[in-house]
């Protein structure tokens, strides 16, 4: 029994941590028609910005400031949001899909960087033994993972509760207006540019933040832990749940997490051991058909965008 | 050294040209970048292996080097066949998913879809054949030494090719119907409709046109490098650069693109470290981007 609750506990933390990037993804594309095809890049930056200022001090290696967890998450999002402002002052002023190339593009160069760096990143062995905040306080693996759990219900609520106001506020309510119909809110004024720029930067920013969340919990950080995967499933997450709608983010989140994982643990019961890579790809395609299926066949996922209308429009 | 890179930069980079002439097409004609696009280049890599296997199970001698190159007529057919067999999983892929996306559907949901159809083939293809890497014959070659440099005479094939087909497109492109109908769909949709240009049509040659590219860089890839499942999408950044530097939609821009990317990713080991190597295009992008977006041969907008 404990061996299920303590499961439950860990999926949870994993998959609300995917849940954040879902969220920073969901103001980009949901919210704002912003297509980033770099979301890995981006919670890599963050994660390896959180290892270097939380993590313990090294001689061949630069950082590790010791510096206390908190810091270290608000580094994440610092360095993923500079990160996205360089694309994003390139590409978006111009035709959206470069937006997508760029972003492709910084996250196979950030992968480079995490491997070839090795003075800054580690290399390929990563840097390991960065301290997980909820070690100090709790006995036991179990009451530790309880305890990030906490932290990561805490981090997911906040994002999930500021995005929320953010949204409803004038500033989201002009995104959505540029979403829908961009010369029309730049003939009153707006300034699209500007707005997709803070969108972007936000939305990558918080994608940092579940990198930083993710590397706190299992306590090092590897060019191997954000492949381009990661970003089909952060996407498929959005795109399942329901875009432009929070909830929908964290339900897609959770629910494909699911998915993944009991898909990862039939095909390794089914396909022999010495095909590990096919058995990867066949997880791969079940994800890719999912995600093609959504978009041809209910394109507003399962919970999809509410209906908004001025309170002063009496129906 | 210096003549070296700059050899084995114009060969990569005449490969890229070929893959980037489809990509520009479809980023032009069909209106949205198509990341799946170098997935079609491991697609037709790995299917002419598959024909050569036939042709060598029929008649061994069909492998046979011609002359001084490492392959046979076996690969010369298995490549015509490999560039029918893509061009047919292109049309497919547009009637299954892209036709339905298209008008209804944001446009940026098109790009979207591609990203999944990419990932798609690229993992059908590595279940079918294993990440282990292929190659097409296992004829050990001589170099040739032209001046300071040796190439291979594959190498030598594959930049005659390449210059053969850009010829042939261009005539296509000026001298046939076809051609001029492609050209004025890429310059307004609504007009050419109207002006009685068979829209659906010119949107199937524009993939066949893309998809026979892309199979015969795949198939000149492989025989140069050699074929892995990520053949295509150690591309995607390559092609994109390509295209975008030669200014979208640019035929002629986007050879000349493809010739600056090779260029400059084999130049580049002389001045970082080779591990960055595939970050060149990349910053080929934001630098275009930044300074002028029209790419080198298009005209602003």
């Amino acid at each position: 029994m404990t061996g299920v609750f303590s499961y439950l506990v860990f999926f949870l933390v994993i998959a609300l941590i995917l849940g954040v990037a879902v969220l920073g993804l969901n103001l980009q594309w949901g919210f704002t028609g912003l297509f980033n095809a770099g979301v890995a890049g981006f919670m890599a930056v963050g994660g390896y910005a959180a290892a270097i200022l939380i993590g313990p001090s090294r001689d061949a290696v630069a950082g590790g400031f010791e510096l206390p967890f908190v810091v270290g998450l608000a580094g994440a999002m610092a360095a993923a949001g500079a990160a996205a402002a360089v694309v994003g002052v390139a590409t978006l002023r111009l035709r959206e899909e470069y937006l997508a190339v760029a972003t492709f593009g910084i996250a196979i160069s950030i992968q480079l960087v995490a491997l070839n760096w090795e003075y800054l990143t580690g290399g390929t062995l990563g840097l390991i033994g960065i301290p997980n905040p909820a070690a100090q306080l709790a006995d036991g693996p179990l009451a530790r993972n309880v305890l990030y759990l906490g932290i990561v219900l805490a981090a997911a609520g906040l994002a999930y509760a500021g995005l929320g106001r953010i949204v409803q506020s004038p500033w989201g309510r002009t995104l959505k207006a540029i979403r829908e119909d961009e010369t029309a809110a730049a003939s009153l004024g707006k300034n699209p540019v500007r707005l997709r720029l803070e969108a972007f930067v936000l939305g990558s920013a918080i994608m940092g933040l579940a990198g930083g969340l993710y590397v706190g919990f299992i306590g090092y950080v590897s060019p191997f832990d954000f492949q381009p995967i990661l970003t089909f499933q952060i996407w498929t997450m959005l795109i399942v749940g329901g875009s432009a709608n929070n909830r929908g983010a964290l339900l897609g989140a959770v629910l494909v997490w699911a998915i993944w994982t009991t898909s990862g643990f039939i095909v390794s019961k089914v396909v022999p051991p010495d095909l590990q890579a096919q058995s990867g790809a066949l997880q791969a395609v079940l994800i890719g058909l999912l995600l093609v299926a959504m978009l041809l066949f209910r394109p507003r996922g399962l919970i999809g965008e509410e209906e908004h209308v001025s309170r002063h429009v009496r129906p | 050294m210096f003549l070296q890179h700059v050899a084995d930069g114009i060969l990569s980079g005449a490969i890229i040209s070929l893959g980037a002439i489809g990509l520009t097409l479809t980023m032009r004609i069909l209106r949205f970048a198509n990341f799946a696009h170098s997935e079609l280049l491991t697609w037709g890599a790995y299917s002419a292996l598959v024909f050569v296997g036939f042709f060598m199970a029929m008649d061994e001698a069909l492998g046979g080097p011609i002359g001084p190159l490492s392959f046979g007529w076996a690969l010369v057919a298995a490549a015509v066949l490999a560039g029918g067999l893509t061009a047919a999983v292109a049309l497919l892929l547009d009637r299954v998913v892209f036709a339905r996306l298209r008008g209804h559907a944001g446009h940026m949901t098109l790009v979207f879809a591609s990203f999944g159809v990419a990932l798609l083939v690229r993992n059908v293809i590595l279940m079918g054949f294993g990440p282990d890497p292929f190659y097409y014959s296992n004829e050990l070659q001589i170099a040739v030494r032209v001046g300071a440099v040796r190439v291979m005479p594959d190498q030598i094939f594959v930049l005659g090719l390449t210059a053969v087909l850009v010829v042939l497109l261009h005539l296509f492109m000026t001298r046939s119907r076809t051609g001029v109908h492609m050209r004025a769909v890429a310059e307004n949709p609504s007009l050419a409709r109207t002006s009685g240009v068979d829209v659906d049509a010119i949107v199937r040659w524009t993939w066949v046109i893309g998809a026979t590219g892309a199979a015969v860089a795949g198939v000149l890839y492989g025989l140069t490098v050699q074929l892995r499942p990520e053949l295509g999408f150690s591309l995607i950044l390559p092609l994109f650069a390509a295209a975008i530097l030669g200014g979208t939609g640019s035929l002629y821009g986007a050879v000349i693109g493809g010739l600056v990317v090779g260029l400059s990713e084999n130049l580049s080991v002389m001045v970082i470290p080779s591990g960055y190597k595939p970050a060149v295009p990349f910053l080929l992008i934001l630098a275009i981007l930044y300074f002028r977006p029209q790419g080198l041969f298009g005209e602003p907008r």
